[in-house]
């Protein structure tokens, strides 16, 4: 009884403890196992080297894929943070109706991807949609096309993301934005510094662990960014939207390679990796000190 | 105080009044931004076909027709069935309703413990959790497959449900040992003097403490779920597919006419339910969102 007792808080912890072992840990060294072998419609647990990596990076679809992420990401991390930071500024000007405003710009970020990727495949529908509309206008010769087009297919991609993901981060700086010492500010003001300088030199400076936060928020969206190619452009036209999710997806569950699936999960895992863990690494490390 | 007292003329008076027209402006500029799919989907959903084929993107409804609506919800086809999204959705509320539940009491026991009983080995577990909020769920689409064949829940909803709970462990214990470490530890260890054990200072101290982090934690759990397309479209079949994964079908359906009105209709109502939550506890999803990006 006393035993129990003592030990009653370790065995509340230990189921999900081992859940946690064996379904994430446990599961990565799964399917890192995998990825080093010849396993093509069922898994073989014979280890080969590391011939699914050489087919992957030898795949000219994977390297369309691996583009499209770098593309996509840096678009949509670096538009999401501008859009973000400068809408936070703005509603730090003491706008009327800044609660409605804010409720907005950010209620895109409660609507699931597939919802965002159907909305925007409709207006992008050049045949009905803002191409149709705007030549309705009278500018015959309007083109708007690009979810068609193999080369400018990625960037409606980016559009999307940037209108579900840029209220999100508004709201991460207008609270970084608020949490900056009033005194100082004041301070500021009454020596006569205009305001664009006390944004550039002292706000922005001191919100530098909120742009990292956002950063590694929208890297990581960008990382598993799947649901939103497959309802916006389902991949296509052809597999000129590809992106590693879906390249991972498309070999597990239709072209039934578990080595090529195994092998692409792992790259995007360490791509994670590379960005997440100097982060956490310094979160935890200065929770500690 | 500087000797210079800053006086406002009339020149940079106006300036003032001008600038602040084109913040307006461009505050309002966005906001028709963020709000044109949703006008347009709502739009298109109350229009018939030739008027939608006919007429512009931005037009309003000529005629108000709720057709569409009671296609999408009881008539479109996913795939060969053919009875709307209205299956989809009480799939979608029988997988999130438990899951929330779940997860979110597995993460208030666990934050409890983090956080208030600290032990060897406490805070290493905890690292580990967080971290597995990170991966990429790709890297564990495989062997979950296989697993669920084992455990003879594959294509089920309580499958869903239990991929569900456990992929959401890391983040329902980080929202509430976060919450629970700023409860001083003399509040514990009082009730430890006076008798009280693990359980009942659980019961009688923490939980009626708990209802802000409650809220905060089913409403992310919630719309995480709701929205979920990876592990719905992993993970079922015909018959036991979440909602998103219904839409993305009728979306995608490719016989038939495409039926452009339907499928807005069909799109509102996944999304309704999510809507609604942010609408009422928006305070609750936004403190969500931050709690889960920057912690502590």
């Amino acid at each position: 009884m006393q035993w129990l007792e003592r030990h009653v808080p370790k065995l509340v912890l230990a189921p999900s403890f081992i859940a946690i072992l064996i379904f994430v840990y446990g599961f990565i060294g799964w399917t890192a196992w995998v990825s080093f072998t010849r396993s093509r419609l069922l898994p073989n647990y014979d280890i080969v080297g590391t011939i699914q990596y050489q087919r992957l990076f030898a795949s000219p679809r994977w390297e369309v894929a691996l583009n499209n992420l770098f593309v996509f990401g840096v678009l949509f991390i670096g538009i999401s943070m501008i859009l973000g930071l400068l809408l936070a500024i703005f509603l730090d000007q003491k706008i009327r109706a800044e609660g409605a405003l804010r409720t907005i710009y950010l209620y895109p970020m409660a609507l699931s991807l597939i919802v965002t990727g159907t909305a925007w495949k409709w207006m992008l529908n050049p045949g009905l949609g803002i191409e149709a509309m705007v030549r309705g206008w009278g500018f015959e010769n309007f083109r708007f096309d690009w979810i068609t087009d193999p080369k400018m297919a990625i960037y409606t991609i980016v559009i999307a993301g940037v209108w579900q993901a840029s209220g999100f981060v508004m709201a991460l700086f207008l609270a970084g934005l608020r949490s900056v010492d009033g005194e100082i500010i004041k301070a500021a003001q009454v020596d006569g510094i205009p305001t664009h300088r006390i944004y550039t030199a002292i706000i922005i400076p001191s919100m530098a662990p909120i742009f990292l936060s956002a950063f590694i928020v929208l890297a990581h969206l960008a990382i598993k960014s799947f649901d939103l190619v497959i309802a916006l452009t389902g991949g296509g036209p052809g597999y000129a939207t590809d992106l590693p999710a879906t390249y991972m997806y498309a070999m597990a569950f239709s072209r039934g390679d578990i080595g090529q699936a195994a092998a692409s999960a792992m790259v995007m895992m360490m791509i994670v990796f590379a960005i997440v863990v100097p982060y956490l690494y310094s979160e935890l490390r200065s929770k500690h000190d | 105080m500087t000797d210079v007292i800053y006086r406002p003329t009339q020149s940079s008076r106006r300036a003032r009044i001008a600038l602040r027209w084109g913040l307006y402006l461009m505050l309002s500029v966005f906001a028709f931004w963020y709000l044109l799919p949703l006008f347009v989907m709502l739009t298109t959903s109350l229009k018939n076909l030739e008027e939608i084929r006919a007429g512009s993107l931005l037009a309003l409804p000529r005629e108000i027709t709720l057709e569409p609506w009671r296609t999408a919800w009881s008539g479109a086809c996913t795939g060969i069935r053919c009875d709307g999204l209205q299956p989809f959705f009480w799939n979608s509320v029988m997988l999130a309703v438990p899951a929330v539940m779940i997860s979110t009491l597995i993460g208030a026991m666990n934050g409890y413990v983090i956080a208030q009983w600290r032990f060897r080995g406490a805070n290493l577990i905890f690292s580990l959790m967080l971290f597995g909020c990170f991966i990429p769920f790709q890297v564990v689409l495989l062997p979950m497959a296989r697993m669920l064949g084992i455990m003879n829940i594959a294509g089920t909803i309580p499958g869903l449900i239990f991929v569900h709970v456990i992929y959401g462990i890391g983040f329902t214990t980080l929202f509430f040992r976060n919450y629970y470490v700023t409860i001083p530890a003399e509040l514990t260890k009082a009730a430890k003097i006076d008798g009280a054990g693990f359980f009942r200072i659980f019961w009688s101290i923490f939980l009626p403490l708990s209802l802000p982090i409650i809220v905060v934690t089913v409403i992310w759990q919630f719309t995480q779920i709701w929205n979920d397309f990876l592990f719905g479209v992993s993970f079922s079949q015909a018959g036991t597919q979440p909602i998103t994964v219904a839409l993305n079908n009728i979306v995608n359906s490719t016989t038939g006419v495409k039926e452009y009105n339907v499928d807005m209709a069909a799109a509102i109502i996944a999304a309704l339910p999510t809507l609604l939550v942010y609408v009422v506890a928006g305070k609750y999803f936004i403190r969500g969102l931050t709690a889960g990006s920057v912690k502590g």
